[in-house]
């Protein structure tokens, strides 16, 4: 089942639909990516993290600094039919490349955040996109003198890759991020997490060194978000850190992993799915109001997050509690045929 | 030479003395009840010595090596284990993951998965819960979730074990299974010192009592030197004394 699955998606973009279609599965797979590693960490441990859209940017301006390095030196001066497999084997670079920068960051920062509890840690991440966000702009403006990058071939102008490349690296990337998740889970690392998610300091007096802990696995569900915005790169062509660092890469997976539920692996895909899917038909259809109604699509998950936490949120537990009760997600109990 | 020793334990919160000049011992062995009235410091003085606190002053030392600057994990993987006034159970696993996690981490050497869940089901059953394996730990009574903690601490393969008012809330049955339990964690080779209100599970199975009032040891001895003490009987046994004269 499984495997056929992988199989239709492995030779989807030769079905011979229009490439909008592989576009749109593409955007499944990377919000699926953003899910399930969000999933890995915070699911487990309980602690929210906001962070994703600052490793998905960190993974979009690693490919754009590294290519606009390359871009000169290289590129410009290798023959015409040999510049798209080097393009090709530079974006695999750069997704690996994404997935370290994003992990090492992720590693510092977790040893300094990750003191922080519950609603604290959540409102942090919250700013950490806004600041590397702000940070970038600053320095393009002052240091390097630009706003914004273009990536585009030598010469002709073209986008780096075709859809189609994208779409398998991303697939490959979605498929590492599961493979992860997986494994992680049947470790003593997801057992581990699982324990500080059930009672941190019960944890710590087990043995667990929670800390050290929370800063590897939340550097590992990092990779996945830098590599998926270092591939994300090449397609959206031109990066700025407003673009880069969109907040909704840090809501929307956070939606989308409660809504699909996170007690099953498949469940946060389901939900990138399904958001991903509503929210481009909106931005099509409805141009003006997207925003309108897409908020109104995400009111049912805030409202059944609100319902189910409200005692809770007046001990001020809030966010930890609200993912240990959503773990189970409204797409997960339906197909078990709860709902 | 005892097994643990504390000398000048001393915990400020602010301005006030939680725990003060505290200095005790425990030997190899015994089980050792902690008294007080509520609010005398015994909670603190067991996060004192699991590492959950850090010491204002004083130092505690655990057979002979001290444990201050010490982590609440290095201390379990030391060989000091406990449970909590407030239970503090993994919620989101069954019960046999709660113990499987003290199995995995607590212990001083590293254990595979497989070898961790065997030692796990073995406490589980050596508390008598070998029929709620796979129960969610959230479904059972709170007599045998705090049942579970011990378990969970006794897979951490302690040598000694501190016990938060294991026995709180128990019904008088219930209060005689869990002295028997304790007992035979004592005859496993295992040292206890155990917090307690209910004075029956203390006189009859404590070879030693402290006792602490707003944050100082007030008085040490056995159970009927301490069942005659004057200050003890003023500060804390008070009534049962009276009802039994």
């Amino acid at each position: 089942m499984l495997l056929l699955l992988l199989i239709f998606l492995a030779t989807f973009p030769f079905y011979g639909l229009p490439s909008y279609y592989t576009v749109l599965v593409m955007t499944f797979f990377m919000f699926g990516i953003l899910a399930v590693s969000w999933a890995m960490f915070s699911g487990a441990t309980g602690y929210m993290s906001l962070a994703p859209a600052a490793f998905f940017g960190i993974g979009i301006y690693t490919t754009t600094i590294l290519y606009s390095l390359l871009k000169v030196r290289v590129f410009s001066v290798l023959p015409v039919d040999a510049l798209q497999p080097a393009v090709n084997a530079f974006l695999i670079g750069a997704v690996v490349a994404g997935g370290l920068v994003s992990f090492v960051l992720a590693l510092l920062l977790g040893l300094v955040t990750l003191r922080l509890k519950g609603i604290y840690f959540a409102i942090f991440t919250f700013g950490l996109v806004v600041f590397i966000s702000e940070l970038i702009l600053f320095l393009e403006i002052h240091i390097t003198g630009t706003r914004g990058r273009t990536l585009i071939l030598p010469g002709t102008g073209a986008p780096l890759c075709s859809n189609t490349t994208i779409y398998y690296i991303m697939l490959g990337i979605l498929v590492a991020t599961l493979l992860a998740i997986y494994f992680i889970r049947r470790s003593k690392l997801g057992l581990a997490m699982q324990s500080i998610g059930g009672n941190e300091e019960g944890a710590e007096h087990m043995g667990v060194n929670t800390t050290r802990v929370k800063v590897i696995t939340f550097a590992i569900s990092a990779i996945f978000m830098g590599a998926a915005g270092a591939i994300m790169a090449a397609k959206l062509i031109y990066i700025d850190p407003i673009i880069a660092f969109n907040l909704n890469y840090s809501f929307l997976p956070v939606l989308m992993a409660i809504f699909g539920g996170m007690g099953q692996l498949y469940g946060p895909v389901i939900g990138a799915v399904i958001f991903a899917y509503i929210q481009r038909i909106l931005m099509t259809e409805f141009p003006k109001y997207y925003m309108l109604i897409f908020g109104n699509t995400r009111y049912p998950v805030h409202a059944r997050w609100i319902g189910r936490a409200g005692a809770k949120v007046a001990e001020s537990k809030a966010a930890i509690k609200i993912v240990e009760r959503r773990r189970s997600g409204a797409t997960c109990q339906y197909l078990k045929g709860k709902v | 030479m005892p097994i643990l020793e504390g000398q000048g334990v001393t915990k400020y919160f602010g301005g006030l003395a939680a725990v003060s000049h505290v200095d005790f011992h425990i030997d190899q062995g015994e089980i050792v009840g902690l008294i007080g009235p509520n609010g005398a410091g015994k909670t603190t003085l067991f996060n004192l010595i699991s590492a959950a606190l850090p010491l204002s002053s004083g130092e505690i030392r655990f057979k002979g090596q001290k444990l201050n600057g010490l982590k609440p994990h290095q201390v379990c993987k030391m060989g000091i284990a406990r449970t909590f006034q407030e239970i503090k159970i993994f919620g989101n696993m069954p019960v046999v993951q709660n113990v499987l996690v003290g199995a995995t981490f607590g212990t001083p050497s590293r254990m595979t998965l497989a070898d961790a869940t065997r030692e796990a089901s073995q406490a589980l059953e050596f508390v008598g819960l070998s029929a709620m394996n796979t129960a969610p730990i959230k479904d059972l009574t709170l007599v045998h979730q705090k049942r579970v903690e011990v378990a969970r601490a006794l897979a951490t393969k302690p040598e000694l074990l501190l016990l938060d008012e294991l026995m709180a809330g128990l019904n008088p049955a219930e209060v005689s299974e869990a002295m028997e339990l304790v007992r035979t964690i004592r005859d496993k080779g295992i040292t206890i010192v155990m917090v307690e209100h209910v004075m029956k599970a203390i006189m009859g199975i404590c070879r030693r009592i402290i006792v602490l009032h707003h944050g100082e040891k007030i008085a040490e001895g056995t159970c009927n030197e301490i069942a005659c003490n004057k200050t003890v009987i003023d500060v804390y046994l008070g009534e049962e004394t009276h009802a039994g004269s």
